[in-house]
C-alpha cells in the first residue's frame, strides 16, 4: 500500500470518477414551510457521500425526494441517476432502479423473523407458497454479509437497535442495491455497534456500492466519507473533498451552523447544594422474564444544582433503572426507596413521580415521549395539564402561551406551536419532548439521551439549558452513551454494568478509560470498592 | 383569496365532509322534488336520527381513545324496556322512570368499564359480551312489547315539540325562531371571544377575514335551519334541545377539558401518555361510563319514539353510530376525531335515511346506498390525508 505516501498516484477511489447520482436544483415545500429550496447533489459512484446540517435543514427530505417517498410532480427539479433522468412514483421505483433508504425511524416488523424481514415483500416462494428452506439459507448468506451470526428465525423484537439496524442493509443488500441511502445509522448505537456498522459501509464501498449517509456525528463522518455535502436552511452551501481539503470537524461545524463555534460545552461553575433524590437498594426484574434482575440493588444520590451522569453499555440497565424509578414505567417486583428531601416518596404510577418533582424524558421519542398525531401546543403541556387547567378545564390560551415561550426559548423550528408534532424534523421533535419535562417544574429531572440526533449547534443549547437548571438549583440526571458528553457536562458519573452500579467517579478524577473499565466490569469480577 | 386558503387550510378534511352534506342534500332536494327540506321533513329527520347523534358522541370518545363500543344498541333495548317496565308494571312516574333509566346506564357503563380498564379484556370482545348479554336480558324483560301509551309526556319527548308560547309571525313558529337567534348570537360571540383571548396572549390569530366569513356563513345555515323548522307543524322539536345540550357539552369535553385531552393523548400514543402521567385505567373506565350513560339517554329517546318498549329496539345502533364517526372523518386508529365532524357525519346518515324513504327505495337497497357512502367518506378521508402530505 504504497501508494499512499506518494501523492501523485492513482487513488483507490478516482477523483474524476463518473457520477452514479445528480440531484438537480431541487424544490419541496410543505404548507407554510419550504424544507428545500434549489438545492444540487453529486454523488460519485463508489464513494461514501455524507450530508450534514442542522436539525431542520432539510436532509430526510431530500433522501425521501431520492427514494420516492415523495413521488415525482410533489417537488421541482429533475434527478439523474446512472446518466438517465428519473422520475419514482414511490419507494418500489427507485428500489427496482437500486436505490434503497433506510429510514431514520427502522422499518421493520418487530413480530416477524429476521429472515420473513428480509424477504418482506419480495419473498422466497413458488406459486404462492413461501420455501422455508430457500428462505432461511439465503438469509443466512446474506447475514454473514452483514457480520450478523443471530438465526435467521430470531425476532426482530428479540434483538437489539445495532443489530436491526444491520437487519436493513441486509435487506438492502438482498435487492441489489447500487445506491445505500442511511439516514442517521448510528444515532441509537453504542460505539461499538457504530464502529461495526461503519466498517461495513466500508466493506461494501469496496464491492463498488455508493453510500450516502446522513449523521450528526461528525467524527464518524471524518473518518468514512469521502465527499460531504453540507445542507443550511434547505439550502445547499458547499460539498467538501474531505481528503483533499483535510477536513476538520472544525471546518465541518463552521459550514453547517455559518458561525464559529468555540468550544463544544459550555461551561458553569458548580453550585452544589444538599441531596435532593435518594434511590436505595433499588432492584427491578424484567417485566417478561420475571426471575431475571434488570437492576440489581442500585443506589445513587443526586443534589441541587448538580448534574449526574449514568453511564453504561447498551443493555446495561440504565433506562431501565430511570423508567422504574419513574413510578415503576418498566418492570415488575420493583423493590427499593425512593427518598427525597429526605422523605420516603417512592412513586408508585407515573403521575405520584410527577407529583413529587420527578421527571423522566425518554430516549425514544417516537414511542414514549411524543403525540405525534397533535400539535407542538398539546405536547408541551401533555405533562402539565394541571398548570394550565382548572377545574378540569384547559385554558386553552394560557397553554398557547407556554408553548410559545419554549418554542422561542429552545430554537424549536416551527412557524407556530400549531405545527402537527409529526412533521417537524427529528432534532425539533427531541426539543419539544425536553420542553415538555422542563415545563413540569420538576426538582429532578432524568434526561435520557437528550442529544440523540441533534446537531452540534442544538447540542450546545441544550447543554446550555440543562446547566441553566443546574444554575437554578434543579438536580439532573443524565443517560448517555457519548462518553464525551457525559465528562464534559457532569459533575459526578456513575457507572453501570448488568443492572449494578459498578462505579462512581468525580469529574476531576473522570476520563474515558476509567469509565469504561467500570462499564465493562462483569458481574462475578470483584467488585472495586466505588470511590 | 389566500386568506380563504388559509382559512381551509389545516381543515380541508372537515370542510370536505360538509360540502359532502351539502352535496347530498342538494342531490335529494333535486331528487325529491323539493320535499326533502319541506318543513315537517325537517323535523323529522332529527327525530329520527337524534339517536345516532347522541350515540356518536360517546362512541367517538371510544374511537378517539383506541377503543371500539359494540354494545350501545343491546343496552338501548335493555334499558328502554326497564324503563318502560317501571312506568307501566311499576307505577313509576315517568320522570322517576328517566332518572333511574340515566343512572342504570351509568351503571352498565360501569361494568363494561370495570372489564375494560382493571381486567385489561379488549373493548372489542367486553362489547361484544356485552351486545349478546344486553340484547338477551331485553328480550328476557320486555317480550314482544310492553306499551307506553298512557304516559304521553314520555312519548312527547321524541314526537312533541317545544309548547308554541310567543305565537306566530307570517306562519313560523316565533320560539323556534328566537332560539335560533340565539344560537347565532352565542357563535358569534365565542368565535369572537375565543380570537381575542388568543390575540390577547401575543399569539398568532386567523385574520379577522376568515371569521367574519365562516361566521357569516354558519349564521346563514342556522338561520335558514330555524325558518324552515319554524315553519314545521310544531316547531322546535323537544329532542332538538337534547341533541343539542349534548352536542354542546361533547363539543366541550373533548376540546377544552382534561378529560378530552388525555383521550387524545391515548390514542395518539398510550405508552407516551401513560409516561406523561395520565392514569389511563381510570381514563378508560369513565370513557365506557360515560357512553353507558349516552346509550341511556338514546333509549330514553328511542322508546318515546316508537310510543312503546320493544325486545329488539335499538338493534344495529352501534353500527350507525360508528358509521357516523368515520364519515365524520374520526381515525380508525384512534387519536383523531372531532364532535363537529362526527356530527355531520350523523346528518349525512340522516339526509340518506330519509331522502331515501321520501323516494319510497326498497330498504334493501338503502342499506346498499348506506354502505357505499360510508367506503367512499373514508377513502375520501385517507386520500385527503396522503394528499397534505402528513405520511
Ligand atoms: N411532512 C411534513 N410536513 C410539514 N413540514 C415538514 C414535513 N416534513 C418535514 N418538514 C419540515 O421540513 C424541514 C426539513 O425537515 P427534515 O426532516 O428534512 O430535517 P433534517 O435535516 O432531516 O433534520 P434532523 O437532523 O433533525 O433529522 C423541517 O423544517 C420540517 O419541519
Ligand atoms: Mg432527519
Amino acid at each position: 500500500m504504497s501508494y499512499t505516501t506518494t501523492p501523485y498516484s492513482a487513488q483507490p477511489s478516482a477523483p474524476h470518477a463518473e457520477t452514479i447520482l445528480e440531484m438537480r436544483s431541487i424544490t419541496k415545500t410543505f404548507p407554510g414551510v419550504i424544507a428545500l429550496q434549489d438545492v444540487n447533489l453529486a454523488v460519485r459512484k463508489g464513494e461514501i457521500h455524507a450530508i450534514c446540517g442542522e436539525n431542520g435543514a432539510g436532509k430526510s427530505t431530500l433522501m425521501k425526494v431520492l427514494s420516492g417517498v415523495y413521488p415525482h410532480g410533489t417537488y421541482d427539479g429533475s434527478i439523474v441517476f446512472e446518466g438517465s433522468p428519473v422520475q419514482f412514483r414511490n419507494i418500489r421505483d427507485s428500489e427496482h432502479h437500486g436505490i434503497v433508504i433506510i429510514h431514520q425511524e427502522l422499518a421493520l416488523s418487530p413480530y416477524l423473523s429476521i429472515a420473513e424481514n428480509l424477504f418482506l415483500g419480495n419473498e422466497r416462494s413458488s406459486r404462492g407458497v413461501i420455501d422455508w428452506n430457500k428462505t432461511n439459507a439465503e438469509a443466512t448468506k446474506l447475514l454473514a454479509q452483514v457480520g450478523l451470526k443471530d438465526s435467521p428465525e430470531t425476532r426482530i423484537y428479540d434483538i437489539g437497535v445495532g443489530k436491526q439496524q444491520l437487519v436493513e442493509i441486509a435487506k438492502a443488500l438482498s435487492k441489489d442495491v447500487k445506491l445505500l441511502i442511511l439516514d442517521e445509522p448510528t444515532a441509537a448505537l453504542n460505539d461499538e455497534d457504530s464502529a461495526h456498522l461503519l466498517g461495513l459501509i466500508e466493506t461494501l464501498r469496496q464491492r463498488g456500492i455508493t453510500s450516502i449517509i446522513i449523521s450528526h456525528k461528525l467524527a464518524e463522518i471524518i473518518r468514512i466519507a469521502d465527499r460531504t455535502t453540507v445542507i443550511r436552511d434547505g439550502r445547499t452551501i458547499k460539498t467538501l473533498d474531505m481528503k483533499a481539503d483535510a477536513v476538520t470537524e472544525e471546518v465541518l461545524i463552521r459550514s453547517m451552523v455559518g458561525r464559529e463555534m468555540g468550544s463544544r460545552f459550555p461551561t458553569r461553575t458548580p453550585n452544589i447544594g444538599s441531596e435532593v433524590l435518594r434511590v436505595e437498594d433499588w432492584t427491578v426484574h424484567h417485566p417478561i422474564q420475571q426471575d431475571r434482575k434488570v437492576v440489581d440493588n442500585a443506589s445513587i444520590t443526586v443534589r441541587r444544582g448538580e448534574v449526574v451522569g449514568l453511564a453504561g453499555l447498551m443493555g446495561a440497565g440504565r433506562t431501565e433503572f430511570a423508567m422504574s424509578v419513574f413510578g415503576r414505567a418498566y418492570g415488575t417486583r420493583i423493590t427499593g426507596r425512593v427518598i427525597k428531601d429526605g422523605k420516603d416518596v417512592t412513586p408508585h404510577s407515573v403521575g405520584a413521580a410527577i407529583d413529587v418533582g420527578i421527571a423522566y424524558a425518554t430516549e425514544d421519542r417516537k414511542r414514549y415521549g411524543l403525540n405525534l398525531l397533535t400539535d407542538i401546543k398539546r405536547n408541551i403541556a401533555s405533562a402539565s395539564l394541571k398548570k394550565v387547567s382548572k377545574y378540569g378545564v384547559v385554558d386553552g390560551g394560557a397553554e398557547a402561551k407556554v408553548a410559545e415561550r419554549y418554542r422561542t426559548e429552545m430554537n424549536i423550528k416551527a412557524p407556530n406551536v400549531d405545527v402537527v408534532t409529526g412533521n417537524l424534523s427529528g432534532g425539533n421533535q427531541q426539543k419539544v419532548v425536553l420542553s415538555k419535562w422542563i415545563y413540569t417544574d420538576a426538582d429532578v429531572l432524568i434526561l435520557d439521551e437528550p442529544t440523540r440526533g441533534i446537531d452540534v449547534g442544538a447540542k450546545y443549547e441544550i447543554y446550555t439549558i440543562i446547566n441553566d437548571l443546574a444554575s437554578a438549583g434543579k438536580a439532573i440526571i443524565m443517560i448517555s452513551s457519548e462518553l464525551p458528553e457525559l465528562l464534559g457536562m457532569c459533575d459526578r458519573i456513575y457507572a453501570i454494568s448488568e443492572g449494578r452500579v459498578t462505579g462512581e467517579v468525580l469529574r476531576e478524577d473522570a476520563n474515558e478509560e476509567t469509565l469504561m473499565r467500570y462499564m465493562t466490569m462483569e458481574n462475578d469480577t470483584d467488585q472495586e470498592v466505588a470511590r | 383569496m389566500s386568506a380563504v386558503k388559509q382559512m381551509l387550510g389545516g381543515n380541508i378534511r372537515q370542510y370536505g365532509i360538509v360540502g359532502a352534506l351539502f352535496a347530498i342534500v342538494l342531490i335529494f332536494q333535486f331528487l325529491t322534488d323539493g320535499k326533502l327540506l319541506l318543513p315537517n321533513n325537517v323535523a323529522s329527520l332529527i327525530q329520527q336520527n337524534a339517536y345516532v347523534m347522541i350515540l356518536a358522541a360517546g362512541m367517538v370518545i371510544v374511537i378517539i381513545a383506541g377503543h371500539i363500543d359494540l354494545s350501545v344498541g343491546s343496552i338501548v333495548g335493555f334499558i328502554g324496556g326497564v324503563v318502560a317496565i317501571m312506568m307501566q308494571h311499576w307505577g313509576w312516574p315517568w320522570w322517576l322512570a328517566i332518572l333511574a333509566g340515566l343512572a342504570l346506564g351509568a351503571v352498565v357503563g360501569t361494568w363494561q368499564g370495570f372489564w375494560v380498564a382493571y381486567v385489561g379484556v379488549p373493548a372489542f370482545i367486553v362489547t361484544l359480551a356485552g351486545w349478546l348479554a344486553f340484547r338477551g336480558l331485553a328480550i328476557l324483560l320486555v317480550g314482544v312489547t310492553v306499551s307506553i301509551g298512557t304516559q304521553p309526556q314520555f312519548v312527547a319527548i321524541s314526537n312533541g315539540s317545544i309548547a308554541n308560547f310567543l305565537g306566530y309571525i307570517d306562519n313560523r313558529d316565533v320560539v323556534t325562531l328566537v332560539i335560533g337567534a340565539l344560537v347565532i348570537a352565542l357563535m358569534v360571540f365565542s368565535q369572537l371571544r375565543s380570537r381575542r383571548i388568543m390575540q390577547s396572549h401575543g399569539l398568532a390569530v386567523e385574520p379577522a377575514v376568515a371569521v367574519w366569513a365562516r361566521l357569516a356563513v354558519l349564521t346563514v345555515l342556522v338561520a335558514f335551519f330555524a325558518w324552515t323548522l319554524a315553519g314545521s307543524r310544531g316547531g322546535t322539536p323537544i329532542v332538538l334541545i337534547i341533541v343539542g345540550i349534548v352536542i354542546v357539552t361533547y363539543s366541550f369535553v373533548t376540546r377544552r377539558t382534561v378529560f378530552g385531552r388525555n383521550v387524545y393523548a391515548m390514542g395518539g400514543n398510550l405508552q407516551g401518555a401513560m409516561l406523561s402521567g395520565v392514569d389511563t385505567k381510570k381514563m378508560n373506565f369513565f370513557i365506557f361510563v360515560n357512553i353507558g350513560f349516552l346509550a341511556s339517554i338514546a333509549a330514553v329517546v328511542t322508546t318515546s319514539k316508537a310510543g312503546a318498549a320493544v325486545g329488539s329496539a335499538g338493534n344495529l345502533y352501534e353500527l350507525d353510530a360508528i358509521a357516523a364517526c368515520f364519515i365524520g372523518g374520526t381515525s380508525v386508529s384512534g387519536g383523531i376525531g372531532r364532535i363537529s365532524g362526527v356530527m355531520v357525519g350523523a346528518l349525512i346518515m340522516g339526509v340518506l335515511n330519509i331522502g331515501l324513504s321520501i323516494l319510497q327505495v326498497d330498504p334493501a337497497w338503502q342499506q346498499v346506498l348506506k354502505g357505499l357512502v360510508l367506503l367512499l367518506a373514508v377513502a375520501f378521508d385517507l386520500n385527503a390525508k396522503r394528499r397534505a402530505g402528513t405520511r
